[in-house]
């Protein structure tokens, strides 16, 4: 079910991305490439940016969306790539539940 | 990412076909691969399971490659509400697939006997017209009833359906076959009908055939073109 889920939003996903590319907005995407542990969102998981940090999607369930957009505007102005790693190490965090206790790397791309 | 990759991509999508986006980290260059054409890549291996699997990941066979499977959610269309499809729809459902169920007998098609479930109580060849079967969607005939079912079993053999399954004895199933061909229906595709339905489990209750069919429904769809590919090798 979830996966079916999955699909479903990256196909919005995707469609947001080639709107806001359209309408002369600067746009990213970014992509879940690899994962360790218990990471929330599975691999090929979506996040599209603009310019001015909207987005949409989600490749982490809200743990580090806020560090992708901020790498995101700086693709969208440099036109390079990145890949980005993000751990969490708080055992706090991983033990109250919080799914975040895994290792995410995530690609980052300008849509041009 | 390309615009006109990414939009080519949607558009693909938008059309219920699967295809990879093959994209060379260390340069940023990317590619799209149509599951058609994917048998004569360089990574045909790998980008044919990953077609199946419908998982993305890095690639095994190259370094530095990052693989984006788009495959089409997976549809079931039951022809008949009958007790079958009661129990059937909402565990595909569960499962992972888009349901819907077709049958013109009023009587049957209810919305108090399939709540929340997509219901036509209408001929089959009326609603396909309007909603046409794919490569990514099954169809299981259930009615028992040649005028109900005979139709979208052809239809489904000639659009790809991964999955064509049709409920009824040997005996029954081979006058089916008998009509089919006089309708023009290939022999080769009669051969992937499923029938009699479902997994042998030796099912009894409509709700055990269900699981039957669900079952052999997931098989099909999880080794998608492996079987054809094997036989031609």
């Amino acid at each position: 079910m979830s996966d079916a889920t999955t699909a479903v939003i990256d196909h919005d996903v995707l469609a947001t991305a080639e709107g806001w590319a359209r309408a002369g907005r600067g746009v990213a995407l970014a992509t879940v490439v690899e994962t360790w542990g218990s990471a929330p969102r599975p691999v090929g998981s979506h996040l599209v940016i603009d310019g001015e940090g909207n987005f949409e999607g989600s490749v982490s369930g809200g743990c580090v969306e806020g560090a992708v957009v901020g790498e995101a505007i700086e693709v969208i102005g440099e036109g390079r790539p990145r890949m980005l790693e993000f751990g969490v190490a708080d055992e706090t965090a991983w033990r109250v539940g919080l799914s975040c206790g895994g290792r995410i790397r995530v690609y980052v791309e300008k849509v041009a | 990412m390309d615009l006109s990759l990414l939009a080519e991509l949607n558009a693909i999508r938008a059309a219920r076909r699967a295809a990879i986006v093959v994209t060379d980290l260390s340069t940023g260059a990317g590619r799209l691969v149509r599951e058609e054409a994917a048998a004569a890549d360089p990574l045909a291996e790998e980008l044919l399971a990953r077609f199946r699997s419908g998982k993305s990941g890095l690639a095994e066979s190259a370094a530095q490659v990052f693989l984006t499977v788009h495959v089409p959610p997976p549809r079931l269309v039951v022809v008949g509400a009958v007790h079958i499809s009661q129990a059937l729809a909402p565990m595909a459902r569960i499962a992972g697939f888009d349901v819907a169920i077709i049958d013109p007998r009023t009587a049957f098609a209810t919305p108090e006997r399939f709540p929340d479930i997509p219901l036509f109580a209408e001929w089959p060849q009326d609603v396909l017209a309007r909603m046409p079967l794919d490569p990514f969607t099954a169809l299981a005939a259930v009615t028992h009833d040649p005028k109900i079912d005979d139709h979208p079993i052809a239809a489904a053999l000639s659009a790809g359906a991964f999955y064509v399954g049709a409920l009824g004895s040997r005996k029954t199933h081979a006058k089916r076959l008998e009509r089919l061909a006089a309708m023009g229906v290939p022999a080769e595709a009669l051969g992937r009908i499923r029938a009699p339905i479902g997994l042998p489990i030796a099912a009894q209750s409509p709700a055990e055939i269900a699981v039957a069919v669900l079952a052999e429904v997931i098989e099909a769809l999880r080794k998608r073109g492996a079987v054809a590919r094997e036989k031609a090798a």
